[in-house]
């Protein structure tokens, strides 16, 4: 199968790309990394009159340390995320979920601005995104603006972003120093997408938990940021009933749909068993932020992992 | 523009060039524009990893790319790794463990597994499943193939592509 016929343009600033998205008005599609966009035209499930390739622009692809943020250009490779020293510090979480995202040779192409702006709810990208309450930046005619998570995903495949905009950046609030954390997933064989994942983060001080983040991807349109189960740990500390309460707590508020691959009953129970796996070792991995780098369990607290 | 377009390669240490119209892909543009049939297509959607080339030294799917993206890259495909006659020696490693029998996955194995050797130059049996996990074999599994790889690993020239 070939794709179908298109316009191809190639433009080399971001400028130029949205003049030629607000000119097609909706009727062309943005090509990142390719590996969502070019199966669908080679399916011919989506006949675009223009691709507008944004490849050739490098002022894209970038991760820069700002302040307290990690800015990340949107078409910065998944590759280049999971060799980046400065994600590996900064963003532990993002590293952990970017070796769950397909394959490697999958990941030299893809891009983190296209796994988010592609919105498949199955997706990592989206969930850590959601997870970290990060934003993204988008250009359009009439300048820049951010979204957040929630604003951003409409439903399945669907974003808020119009057809003239093109998501420019992905900005990450830094994880404090010697946060927890984990990204656990459930797939069929490795590199598929996800039937579940969870995106995980602790913050601890003593035996107290000082701030929590979950988010799951696959169990519902959107990926869903947890606040209740967050709660709980918040509440009650990060002891094993803690992280079991979350977790129950986590399969109550996903709302999944059936399909071929798990039935809506499955996804929930998925979304369970992975919270209590994602948060049992974000705690084990979590320690005081002028820790010593190792996890010290509190005097008369439950040792949380076993 | 939906005319021809040009494309410029690097193909194995070879300047290529050819005209395509840019919905081709860059699997066909190798196969049919430049006759180079080594790099196989099998499901075109990025799945079974057959026609896994690497593209400025990076494993990529070459049905998920448009010949036209190619322009200015350099690109290895099975064709280059053999040197003056002589097997590379992750080929000759494949060989001697049994690593293909139709040979259909065998250049996107090739080429997927020189690509995992450069970022993980001592994998462990898991590592090589995990990295091989991206192609697919359809004959026999994968056992001679993971042993082909780990056997190959601590060869010094298994780095060297001309």
């Amino acid at each position: 199968m070939k794709p179908p016929r298109f316009d191809y343009h190639a433009p080399s600033t971001v400028d130029e790309a949205v003049a030629l998205l607000a000119r097609y008005g909706g009727d062309a599609k943005v090509l990142a990394g390719g590996q969502s966009l070019m199966p669908m035209l080679n399916f011919r499930l989506t006949r675009p009159a223009a691709l507008v390739d944004v490849n050739r622009i490098p002022a894209l692809a970038y991760v820069r340390e700002d302040g307290d943020a990690v800015a990340l250009g949107a078409m910065t490779r998944q590759r280049t995320i999971e060799f980046s020293p400065v994600v590996a510090r900064r963003l532990p979480l993002l590293h952990e979920a970017t070796r769950w995202v397909g394959h490697l040779p999958i990941r030299s192409r893809g891009t983190i601005g296209g796994s988010i702006a592609h919105a498949d709810p199955s997706a990592e990208y989206p969930a850590v995104l959601t997870a970290l309450d990060g934003e993204v930046v988008a250009q359009g005619p009439r300048g820049r603006r951010t979204l957040k998570p929630r604003e951003l995903f409409e439903t399945y495949l669907t974003t808020r972003l119009a057809p003239d905009e093109l998501l420019v950046e992905v900005r990450l609030p830094a994880m404090p120093a010697g946060a927890g954390y984990a990204f656990e997933e459930f797939a069929r064989r490795h590199g598929d997408f996800a039937i579940v994942g969870i995106a995980a983060m602790v913050v601890r001080t003593g035996s107290r938990c000082t701030a929590a983040r979950l988010a799951s991807a696959g169990a519902g349109p959107v990926p869903l940021r947890l606040r209740a189960a967050e709660e709980i740990l918040e509440r009650d500390g990060l002891g094993e009933a803690a992280v079991e309460a979350a977790a129950v707590r986590a399969g109550e508020l996903v709302d999944p749909d059936s399909d071929v691959h798990a039935s809506a009953e499955y996804r929930r129970h998925l979304t369970q068993v992975l919270t209590v796996r994602a948060l049992r070792r974000a705690v084990e991995r979590s320690r005081e932020p002028s820790g010593t780098g190792h996890p010290r369990p509190e005097p008369g607290s439950r040792t949380p992992l076993q | 523009m939906t005319e021809p377009v040009l494309v410029r390669v690097t193909v194995n240490g070879t300047p290529r060039e050819g005209r395509c119209p840019p919905r081709k892909l860059l699997v066909d543009f190798l196969r049919e524009d430049l006759a180079l049939t080594g790099t196989h297509v099998g499901c075109e959607h990025g799945i079974c990893g057959a026609c896994t080339i690497l593209v400025d030294g990076q494993a990529a799917r070459s049905c998920l790319m448009l010949a036209v993206q190619a322009d200015g890259a350099e690109i290895t495909t099975i064709e280059g790794l053999m040197k003056d006659g002589a097997l590379h020696p992750l080929q000759e490693a494949f060989r001697q463990h049994h690593g293909l029998q139709c040979g259909f996955c065998t250049p996107g194995m090739l080429l997927t597994a020189l690509d995992l050797l450069r970022v993980k130059p001592d994998p462990t049996e898991a590592e090589v499943r995990e990295g091989l996990s991206a192609v697919l074999c359809r004959c026999t599994g994968y056992h001679g193939i993971v042993k082909a790889v780990q056997a190959a690993a601590p060869v010094p020239a298994v780095h060297e592509i001309r």
